[in-house]
């Protein structure tokens, strides 16, 4: 590896986050210039604030990547129903931190995000979804939000003009798939967080209620602020064409110092970020393996060569170390940038206890709505952990593929991929422990299998 | 489509290519041309929920430029077909102009084979002591789609076996599969939303909520709708294996609304009746009441022997003391709503030819917005086409109760009704002859002078008219009791020996032969065969002045009409 300098943060989502100075109080977030972009919101039309986000390339931060402006457009206007707009606040992609460190550091800039977006979709109320465990933070986002109505900046006829956006703060009760759009939909009209088919309920057309709506993610609606402030040709010359912005990655596992970092999109590598952000893998232990993008995307050997066409049409060859991070990078790589959470791994991980531990969260999380994912989820989760208790057959990884295999692309959303794809990567990446595991000691007392 | 409007589409369905109606999905699609795709949480009357996967389907559409719009053509110049790499769910995917399907392509396959053995991971192995062995839709798609081993090693889920829902559904939770069909009826069709799940994944489990039961008038269908032996009827639990049961399709008698039903006998012994799938009547459900019905074939007040002078004697024997009575008397005929329509006619006959004064009353309740309609009779409008009765009945007997204290009647006979239970004192019957015929005993039977006992809808066959003057037929199910004769033979007889040349033959064919020859009757040119299973619509408006209790009811419509998919 070539020795670089290493690479410097660039924060705007995260900007005051840390600063000991900085407190999640209207105040503080004024003198720090805050809600000047509603302002100047309002003195725009709502479809040039539209065409602004669309031109800044923003991709969503939720986990599938998807450009926020084009979403906003796919919204029924026509259906003269009211419009809602959504933030995606449940965070629980394991791996995933944060959106927490927004709203609980700097509410307002979520807030004011919110209602550009808001004003800029013509919702006249719009939602924070954010999961049950983040009890503090919905606190300090239902103070922020009385803030925020206190001075007009939400609420009844916002700075005096004609637009008028209710916000409220909806906790979930503590179900990864209220994650999903739809679940989350579901859940937020009361019902269980069964994920809808997709068609006919996009939300842009029918969600809430029947109506149109627009869901994003925290970071994604905090971006929204931003590109107003500079514009959306300037937003998109940060970062790299196609991956605009800065993104905030969760690194956690195996490193001297995990923790969220904020970069302009390819601005550094995975091994940049593990080695030099991130001070290294523990000591005299070596690096085994990465899952780039939350538990859901799939993993990536440390001894792999990635090697493939980018977009762009150049060639690439890649180690572990060189995959760009951006949202093409880890995709390019065979995985995903997802929800931004980096699980980094290293030789004192026992893979199939590793999958053990991923296949108990989605086997605990399928809202059991859909058949490949409700029985797929439990099966895989019953076979690794027989595994990991001294009854591994040969037949087990296999048989573990095959059922990844029947889930992927078989379900109502998209958790079934989620379920799957980590099994199909452990399996065709490191298929040599779990076949070891079958040999196992001979001398282990065997579960009676029935 | 070509203008947008056309009510139908070809598409591509395994190679061929073949009409459908526009907007349908792909499983009706199929199903219209002979292709099965198996299918459990969808069910045609309720809302699509997506959630079992059993009928995936690959499907492609035709390409066009995104740009221009224009079609893309393969080398043949036929336009190009986009598959969808993932297959899609039939059920929730509607037909379009040109589109592609395959329903057994190797994709197709490895879908069925894969849900079919999630399905069976956690299932019990029930078959043996399970109700619905023989018609459960596990067991058929098991045997027809599904892999034939097992790869299942694991310890199966554990879940409650026998919970009670409600006053006549049990639930063994291990078997169900998750499909919400009976969540979605309750929804949907009955407004009473009692049923959801509980936990998550796979140990999602169905369940009443808190203090709630599943005890509308509708729940069996639950039973019914369920794809396996999850739900099942409490009355038939354990009692009888389906492969051994008769089926034969009948009308419910419970209201007008006039429910098409399937009847199940085995050697001559009703175990259970069901919903006989009827678009323009009943959909696919029957009232819960409606299925207990078969019970009074068998009820303790059931009328078994022919009595004169409250002596047993044989049918002709009580026959002929009819014609001896009535012969140059004054007689009364107290009609039926729950007469067939020919015996209705028959009726008539007779009442003509002995000149007798005719009386009809009806039975009303309330109506329940569903399958159980105001009319609690199964045939007043067949006592106007028939001809026997040109007014609209009220709820008693006023204008007998006039004429009885008109000493105007010497002798009654009376068509299952009970005349004190509908505005008539015992006072005004001193001095009058009662003849009785029906299948039930009640305070009018026991007055009679002449029993004559007669069957139920179940044990012979005719027609009923619907509260949308919907002819409908019903068959005889199971014989009656030894020496009973079927209502038409007795009224023919009775007609044969007051009338030289009255009906001899009392089959169906000959009487509606005869119906269709009274002037005006809207039964005319049409035979008995030519009534079909889900029955003949006739033109009722003549009556259109009559003030029907129906009034807007005259269709069922569901509760909440299938809007949102849960
Ligand atoms: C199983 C599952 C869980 C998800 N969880 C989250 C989540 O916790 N937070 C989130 O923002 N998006 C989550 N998503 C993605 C959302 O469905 C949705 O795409 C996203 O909120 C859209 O916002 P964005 O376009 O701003 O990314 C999840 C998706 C799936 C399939
Ligand atoms: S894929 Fe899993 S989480 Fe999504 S709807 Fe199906 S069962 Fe629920
Ligand atoms: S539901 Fe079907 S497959 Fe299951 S035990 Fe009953 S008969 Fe067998
Ligand atoms: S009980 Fe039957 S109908 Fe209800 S969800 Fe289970 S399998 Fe489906
Ligand atoms: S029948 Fe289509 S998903 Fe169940």
């Amino acid at each position: 590896m070539i020795k670089k300098k290493t690479p410097k943060e660039r924060r705007i989502i995260l900007k005051h986050a840390d600063d000991p100075s900085y407190s999640n109080k209207i105040s503080c977030y004024l003198k720090n210039d805050g809600y000047s972009m509603l302002k100047k919101a309002f003195k725009m039309k709502p479809e040039q604030i539209g065409e602004e986000v669309l031109k800044s390339g923003v991709r969503g931060r939720g986990g599938a990547g998807f450009p926020a402006g084009m979403k906003w457009k796919f919204l029924d206007r026509k259906s003269g129903k009211p419009i809602y707009l959504i933030c995606n606040a449940d965070e629980s992609e394991p791996g995933t931190f944060k959106d927490r460190q927004i709203i609980y550091k700097d509410p307002h800039q979520l807030i004011e995000g919110m209602m550009i977006a808001a004003y800029a979709i013509q919702a006249k109320q719009a939602f924070i979804y954010i999961r049950a465990e983040f009890f503090e933070g919905a606190r300090i986002l239902e103070n922020a939000i009385a803030e925020a109505k206190s001075k007009n900046f939400c609420g009844e006829n916002i700075l005096g003009s004609k637009f008028s956006c209710d916000l409220i703060v909806h906790r979930g009760a503590g179900a990864y798939i209220c994650g999903e759009e739809t679940g989350l939909i579901e859940s937020l009209e009361g019902k269980r967080p069964n994920p809808r088919i997709k068609p006919p309920y996009f939300p842009a057309v029918l969600g809430l209620y029947q109506c149109p709506t627009i869901v994003n993610n925290v970071e994604t609606l905090c971006n929204v602020k931003h590109i107003l402030e500079i514009g959306g040709e300037e937003f998109s010359k940060i970062g790299k064409p196609n991956n605009t912005g800065t993104r905030i990655w969760c690194v956690s596992g195996h490193v001297q110092k995990p923790g969220y970092y904020e970069f302009e999109c390819g601005a550094l590598t995975l091994g940049e970020m593990i080695y030099d952000v991130c001070g290294g893998l523990l000591p005299g232990r070596t690096l085994k393996a990465v899952i780039p993008g939350g538990s859901s995307s799939k993993i990536l050997r440390a001894d792999e060569r990635f090697t493939g066409k980018l977009k762009d049409g150049t060639d690439f060859d890649w180690g572990i170390e060189d995959i760009p991070l951006d949202f093409d990078g880890p995709a390019s790589a065979g995985s995903m940038s997802g929800s931004g959470g980096i699980i980094v791994m290293d030789n004192s991980v026992d893979m199939v206890e590793a999958m053990a531990n991923i296949n108990a969260f989605y086997a605990h999380e399928s809202c059991g709505q859909c058949t490949p994912c409700r029985e797929g989820s439990l099966w895989m989760r019953k076979i690794t952990k027989r595994m990991c208790s001294g009854d591994a057959r040969e037949e087990d990884a296999d048989l573990l593929l095959s059922v990844a295999n029947q889930i992927e692309g078989r379900t109502i959303c998209a958790f079934g991929e989620a379920a799957a794809w980590p099994t199909q990567s452990f399996i065709a990446k490191f298929r040599d422990e779990f076949e070891e595991k079958a040999k196992g000691d001979s001398n282990k007392p065997t579960l009676q299998l029935i | 489509m070509k203008n947008g409007k056309s009510s139908s589409v070809v598409i591509n369905l395994d190679g061929q290519d073949v009409e459908v109606p526009a907007g349908i999905n792909l499983v009706e699609a199929a199903s219209l041309h002979g292709t099965e795709v198996p299918h459990y949480c969808y069910h045609p009357k309720l809302s699509v929920a997506g959630n079992c996967r059993m009928c995936l389907v690959e499907m492609g559409t035709p390409m066009r430029d995104r740009a221009t719009g224009e079609a893309i053509l393969d080398e043949h110049g036929k336009q190009k077909i986009g598959w969808i790499p993932k297959p899609v769910i039939g059920c929730g995917t509607n037909v379009s102009q040109g589109m592609h399907v395959k329903t057994s392509s190797p994709m197709v396959k490895d879908s069925r084979e894969g849900i079919m053995e999630f399905l069976l991971v956690n299932h019990p192995l029930d078959c043996p002591i399970c109700d619905q062995a023989g018609e459960c839709r596990l067991q058929e798609f098991a045997t027809d789609y599904g892999r034939g081993y097992s790869r299942y090693v694991e310890r199966k889920n554990v879940k409650p076996k026998r919970t009670r829902l409600g006053p006549r559904v049990t639930l063994d939770d291990e078997r169900c599969i998750l499909c919400s069909r009976c969540i979605r009826f309750c929804q949907e069709v009955v407004d009473d939303d009692v049923l959801g799940f509980v936990d998550r994944g796979s140990f999602s489990t169905l369940t009443c909520f808190p203090g709630k039961e599943l005890s509308n008038n509708y729940s069996l269908n639950t039973v019914d709708l369920c794809p396996v032996g999850a739900l099942t009827s409490t009355d038939f639990r354990f009692k009888m294996r389906v492969w051994f049961l008769k089926e034969s399709s009948s009308i419910c008698t419970e209201s007008s609304a006039g429910s098409n039903i399937t009847v199940s006998s085995r050697e001559g012994v009703i175990h259970r009746i069901t919903p006989r799938r009827n678009d323009e009547v009943n959909d696919s459900w029957m009232s819960d009441s409606g299925r207990e019905l078969y019970k009074n074939v068998t009820s303790e007040d059931r009328l078994m022997k022919a009595k004169v002078d409250q002596e047993e004697c044989t049918l002709s024997h009580a026959i002929e003391t009819v014609k001896d009575t009535v012969d140059g008397k004054k007689l009364g005929i107290v009609g039926s709503c729950h007469s067939s329509l020919e015996e209705q006619f028959l009726l008539n006959k007779l009442a003509k030819i002995t000149k007798a004064k005719k009386f009809l009353r009806g039975h009303f309740g309330e109506d329940d917005g569903i399958l159980v309609s105001s009319d609690r009779t199964p045939n007043l409008r067949g006592s106007l086409v028939s001809g026997f009765s040109s007014r609209y009945p009220t709820d008693n007997l006023e204008s007998l109760s006039k004429s009885l204290d008109k000493n105007e009647l010497d002798v009654l006979l009376v068509i299952g009704e009970d005349l004190l239970a509908s505005g008539i004192d015992l006072n005004q019957l001193n001095g009058v002859t009662l003849i009785f015929a029906g299948t039930h005993q009640n305070e009018t039977s026991k007055l009679a002078k002449i029993l004559i006992p007669t069957l139920t809808s179940f044990e012979k066959t005719g027609c009923f008219i619907n509260r949308n003057f919907r002819v409908q037929s019903f068959k005889q199910a199971i014989p009656g009791p030894a020496g009973l004769l079927p209502d038409l033979q007795i009224l023919s007889a009775l007609i044969k020996s007051l009338e030289k040349d009255g009906i001899h033959r009392p089959d169906l064919s000959s009487i509606w032969k005869e119906m269709g020859k009274s002037s005006g009757s809207p039964l005319k040119g049409i035979s008995f065969s030519d009534v079909p299973e889900d029955g003949l619509l006739i033109d009722g408006s003549k009556w259109s002045h009559l003030e029907f209790v129906e009034k807007k009811a005259l269709n069922y419509t569901p509760a909440r009409k299938a809007q949102k998919s849960k």
